[in-house]
């Protein structure tokens, strides 16, 4: 499955680490305790605070009364927008950098309710079990207003974003005559698709621990995030606190799936009440309030998709509801990918959103292209059928070799080799095309397919490298690591380029001191900060060859960096590799006890400005159902990804089975259930917010295809923390309907539906 | 969760008197389901009595060719207990079925039995309702109902049991032996668990300061044909949407006796016996099947997220009493059956 790259094109680049499966450098820390996580700093002296959740969707707060449970010895204080000192308020202090446009929320800002489980208050004792106590006391007075939560109610009331996030890109204006085509095509297809809200739940709790250092407003805050250097910089907006100040860790995460790239409130409280009570707080959230913020919408899609006899795709019409908060604009790209992944010339694609009364929405693994690609290939594979063509058979005949939005070519696309790799491997041949013309038993057989597409994206990152004398090398970042991979993708690169054992190379990261990273999102970790560390690992290799030039005798001298390879803890000259310096002497030699260089990589804009830059899977699934319960069991998955040079196939493969887990969620069990007469998410547990438990995964085979693409960037990365994902829920829902000859098309495929 | 007291008892007798003795008291078996619900402010106990050291772990054989289950055997000890297992094989299933492996090792079998609805208001305390809070209203009548009941229920609550040991229980006619400040007595397990009526806020009718010192199955186990199926959102470690304990005592084809009880879908194990009289003396058939099933579900009321529960309901009749008759479950090793995890 692993597959050796011949030689990276880069030169300094070893291929020792790069593309091996090597364990997680963390994973000795994970398993056996060391790694803490926010809610595990257990500075001394530790208060702790609990948030108070708004019962009510809309009103305000008429009063709250703090006397009674201020009188329990050992509760010491009460913050609520009645109490909390002026800070900021304009909304460009409250805005990190992922916010989308509008005004965000400033938690305890006003009496104002405009969300179920709004936090209102902080109770802060000196125990977590009495702050719990006394926060379950504390009497809050509300005045309710009339409030809609439901999206079905606000068909009528979408409109078009604005462009107020930068990393959003509206959909492409219409191209050639869809309707017109979608007339004429001889094989029509029309039909909704819907899921409701799901909710990202890393298994690690939101939790903020805020060390008061006793000077002023200096803090360490421990925060549970993906990107440490984005709550730093919200938190000094908002507190008004120096870099120095406000000092970030976010060393392990246990999880994210989008739902930390936002600074969350609880790390506004505890910054709030260390900073008033000149004392350590710890805030950590319970799984009930993972529900009070964001997560995936709820959408309503129509597509609308014609073919003709031939079975070329004639029109292709993709047109969604998405709902949004009534403060905040959040966007996604849900339908921009219907107009790359095939070959159509009559397309129109469109996005609404429509205002609710819920908390903005945020980024959920695969954010927008999740939803998009499950209607868009489900919708697909119905009109395969109407078309008589096989599922397969009808994406390669509409296989696009250019990006018809972006009028450019893939800088490159090896779904084809997805199609046929995984069609091989699952023994896709087999298949009767026939719905419920396979069995197993008294059990239904499916077979399902469908495809995924992400972007590969580049961002800018810095990163610093620290060698010892010893030969120790220390790179660091502030970027962060939510179980991707990162401190072992990192170590890897900087292993390979300075020629050193991995044993000899150290990966820091998630903390504000180090050169700053963006969060940790869309898949684009490992190629920016595998960048940085390249990059600033190169420098540092500059930096010893001059020293080793300097040295008595030196065999490298008047050789240029160009002309020289760091194997085997050693400097070499590429025309003769006899001519040798060992690292560690350079260090003896010059005197010095550490040598350290910093650098920032940005990608080659001129470069990629004429590319389209996807990553691509192709998944095929198989399914059996018990039709006279309607049970359903997704038994065998292929899932076949081309995410450009893989670093390293194990940790890639992890996230490719963590992503079909993710799919089998999506498509069988996940949906935020809302209670629209309370405007509240009612199954705000693990215990009813279904994902999937061991029985419920089966075999899952992973092939990694890998491209050579050195437009992304120079290492050839795309990543893969995502796309694995895509194309999974519509494999089986499309597998479904092959057993059953049902068409789900209403998120989750629960056994109700198949009945 | 508010502030408590907590004694361990040794005896059962200390145990009942502590209970008399402190008003807002409760008895603590593996805490499982009581302590969640003490962190979520739904049970506000002030005292807790601890039963761990009672002497009530065991699992032993009565003079009638019955067997008592002690009330703090685990879930876990019972269901892979001997005598359990050879002669009690559905009892054992249908505990298997439930929850987790973790939580089976530390739930009691008496604990088991009065754990609490799962209803999502009932554990909200944001929002109304009337076993939580009686008289505040029941919000799951014009609300999210997918896990509630469609037999049995009334205008107050819809609330279904959860437990998946009580139903293979109520098809054994197990007998419930308990202690209180007025003596001992046996109930029968039909008289157990109750319905709703005008007051949802009683799950059962044990009377109060009552402690559970064992369940006593009857000699007869339909250890030849039995299952327990069990249908849900997920393939473990969820509460059933229906589950049926089907028990058949053959003569060639001929049922003999039938039992059949039903979880998911009442606020108490359901059984009925005029359904189980048309198994009697019938070829053990699936028409049979289809009768007993439809005479079931007669009556049954769904709402908005439940009324596939009717339908559901009869079809996992047929297919458990089917099973429970020939015995032949899939043994596919991927788990398809779904009363096992
Ligand atoms: C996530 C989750 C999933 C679950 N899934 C399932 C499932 O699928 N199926 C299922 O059946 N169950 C399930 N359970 C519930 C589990 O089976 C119960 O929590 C457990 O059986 C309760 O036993 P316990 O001993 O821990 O009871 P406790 O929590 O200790 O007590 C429960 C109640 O019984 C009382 N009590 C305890 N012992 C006695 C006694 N001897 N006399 C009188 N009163 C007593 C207590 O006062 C309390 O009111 C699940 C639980 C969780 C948390
Ligand atoms: S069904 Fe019963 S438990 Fe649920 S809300 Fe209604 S009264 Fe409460």
């Amino acid at each position: 499955m692993s597959q050796t790259i011949a030689n990276p094109p880069d030169i300094h680049l070893g291929t020792e680490y790069f593309g091996k499966p090597v364990n997680r450098v963390d994973g000795p820390a994970k398993v056996t305790g060391a790694a803490k996580y926010a809610a595990e700093f257990n500075v001394p002296d530790l208060y702790y605070g609990v948030v108070v959740n708004s019962p009510i969707t809309v009103g305000k707060i008429i009063k709250i009364n703090s006397a009674p449970i201020l009188r329990i010895p050992g509760v010491v204080q009460v913050f609520s927008h009645e109490n909390v000192p002026t800070l900021a308020w304009r909304d460009k202090n409250y805005k990190d950098d992922i916010a989308p446009g509008g005004s965000p929320f400033r938690p305890l800002h006003e009496p104002n309710i405009m969300f179920n489980m709004q936090p209102v208050a902080l109770v802060v004792a000196e125990t977590y079990e009495l702050a719990r106590y006394a926060a379950s006391l504390l009497e809050i007075e509300y005045e309710a207003t009339a409030h809609q939560t439901n999206l079905e109610f606000k068909r009528k009331d979408g409109f078009h974003p604005g462009k107020e996030k930068s990393s959003w890109t509206p959909p492409p204006p219409p191209r050639g005559n869809p309707k017109e085509a979608y007339e004429k095509a001889p094989h029509q297809h029309e039909a909704e698709y819907i899921h409701l809200a799901q909710h990202n739940n890393p298994m690690e709790n939101f939790a903020t621990t805020a060390e008061w250092l006793g000077d002023g407003k200096k803090l360490n805050i421990y925060d549970k995030t993906q990107g440490a250097p984005n709550v730093q910089k919200y938190i000094m907006n908002i507190f008004g606190l120096s870099k120095e100040e406000a000092h970030v860790v976010s060393r392990y995460t246990g999880g994210g799936f989008g739902s930390g790239l936002r600074p969350q409130h609880q790390v506004f409280m505890a910054v709030l009440a260390a900073l008033e009570l000149k004392h350590s707080v710890r805030v950590s959230l319970t799984r009930e309030q993972m529900f009070s913020f964001g997560h995936r919408p709820h959408i309503l899609q129509t597509l609308k998709v014609a073919a003709d006899d031939t079975g070329a795709l004639q029109s292709l019409q993709h047109e969604t509801l998405s709902e949004t908060s009534q403060f905040e604009n959040f966007t996604e790209m849900v339908v921009n990918w219907s107009g790359v992944l095939y070959q159509c010339e009559n397309v129109k694609l469109d996005y609404e959103l429509a205002k609710i009364d819920v908390y903005t929405p945020m980024d959920m693994r695969a954010p927008g292209a999740a939803s998009g690609s499950f209607a868009l290939e489900c919708a697909l594979d119905e009109l395969s059928y109407k078309a008589g063509r096989d599922p397969l058979e009808f994406r390669l005949l509409n296989y696009a070799d250019t990006d018809l939005n972006e009028k450019k070519p893939f800088s490159s696309k090896k779904l084809r080799e997805c199609y046929h790799q995984g069609a091989a491997k699952f023994g896709w041949d087999k298949r009767s095309p026939t719905p419920r013309s396979m069995r197993d038993g008294d059990l239904l057989v499916g077979w399902g397919m469908a495809t995924g597409i992400w972007d590969a994206g580049q961002k800018k990152a810095a990163a610093k490298a620290s060698l010892t004398a010893e030969g120790h090398l220390t790179v660091s970042s502030a970027t962060n690591d939510i179980g991707t991979g990162t401190y072992t993708v990192m170590a890897q690169i900087a292993a390979d380029t300075l020629g050193l054992p991995l044993t000899d190379v150290k990966a820091v990261l998630g903390d504000t001191t180090l050169p700053e990273a963006p969060v940790q999102g869309g898949s684009a970790t490992a190629a920016s900060v595998g960048m940085a560390v390249q990059t600033v690992c190169k420098a540092l290799g500059e930096k010893l060859l001059k020293l080793a030039q300097k040295m008595d005798k030196s065999p490298l001298k008047g050789i240029d960096f160009e002309n020289v390879q760091f194997v085997d803890g050693q400097i070499r000259a590429n025309e003769d590799i006899s001519k040798t310096v060992a690292i560690k002497d350079v260090l003896a030699a010059s005197g010095e006890d550490k040598l350290e260089a910093e650098a920032t990589a940005s990608p080659d804009m001129l470069k990629q400005a004429p590319y389209s830059k996807h990553a691509h899977n192709a998944v095929f699934v198989e399914v059996k159902v018990d039709e006279e319960l309607g049970t359903l069991h997704v038994t065998r998955v292929v899932n076949a990804v081309a995410a450009g040079r893989i670093v390293n196939p194990k940790t890639a493969r992890s996230q490719v089975l963590g992503s079909v887990v993710w799919g089998i969620s999506m498509a069988l069990m996940e949906e935020s259930v809302m209670d629209h007469n309370f405007g509240r998410y009612m199954n705000h547990d693990l215990a009813e917010y279904h994902i999937p438990v061991h029985a419920d995964v089966h075999d899952i085979d992973v092939i990694l295809v890998e491209e050579e693409d050195d437009i992304v960037n120079p290492l050839g990365i795309k990543g893969i923390g995502e796309v694995g994902f895509l194309g999974v829920a519509a494999a089986i829902a499309n597998a479904a309907y092959h057993a059953t000859g049902k068409r789900v098309r209403h998120l989750p495929v629960s056994l109700d539906k198949l009945l | 969760m508010n502030s408590f007291t907590l004694t361990k008892a040794t005896t059962v007798e200390a145990a009942v008197n502590d209970n008399a003795a402190h008003y807002g008291s409760a008895y603590l078996g593996g805490g499982t389901n009581l302590i969640d619900l003490m962190k979520g402010n739904i049970e506000r106990p002030t005292h807790l009595i601890g039963l761990n050291k009672l002497p009530l772990h065991q699992i032993e054989n009565l003079p009638d060719g019955g067997l008592r289950l002690g009330a703090l055997a685990t879930n876990a000890d019972t269901a892979y207990h001997p005598e359990v297992q050879a002669r009690y094989p559905l009892l054992s299933q249908g505990i298997l079925a439930g929850a987790s492996a973790q939580l089976r090792n530390m739930a009691t079998d008496a604990g088991n039995l009065l754990q609490r609805t799962r209803c999502y208001y009932f554990y909200d305390t944001a929002t109304p309702c009337n076993k939580r809070e009686p008289g505040s209203g029941c919000s799951a009548i014009a609300g999210f109902n997918r896990i509630h009941a469609i037999l049995g229920q009334s205008e107050s609550c819809i609330a279904t049991h959860p437990s998946d040991m009580a139903v293979p229980l109520a098809a054994l006619e197990a007998v419930v032996q308990v202690s209180g400040p007025d003596g001992t007595r046996s109930i029968k397990f039909a008289d157990f668990h109750r319905l709703p009526g005008d007051t949802p806020e009683l799950d059962n009718n044990l009377q109060r300061g009552e402690l559970i010192t064992s369940i006593d199955l009857p000699k007869k186990g339909f250890e030849k044909h039995y299952t327990y199926l069990k249908l849900r959102d997920r393939t473990s470690y969820a509460f059933a949407l229906v589950s049926v304990a089907a028990a058949l005592e053959l003569d060639g084809d001929t049922i003999v006796e039938g039992r059949l009880a039903l979880g998911g879908v009442a606020h108490k194990p359901w059984r009925d016996q005029d359904a189980e009289a048309l198994l009697k003396g019938q070829p053990a058939t699936v028409d049979t099947f289809r009768r007993v099933a439809a005479k079931v579900v007669q009556g049954a009321k769904g709402y908005s997220s439940n009324t596939f529960k009717i339908e559901l309901a009869k079809r996992a009749i047929v297919r458990a009493l089917k099973q429970a008759t020939e015995m032949n479950y899939p043994t596919d090793t991927n788990a398809f059956l779904n009363s096992n995890p």
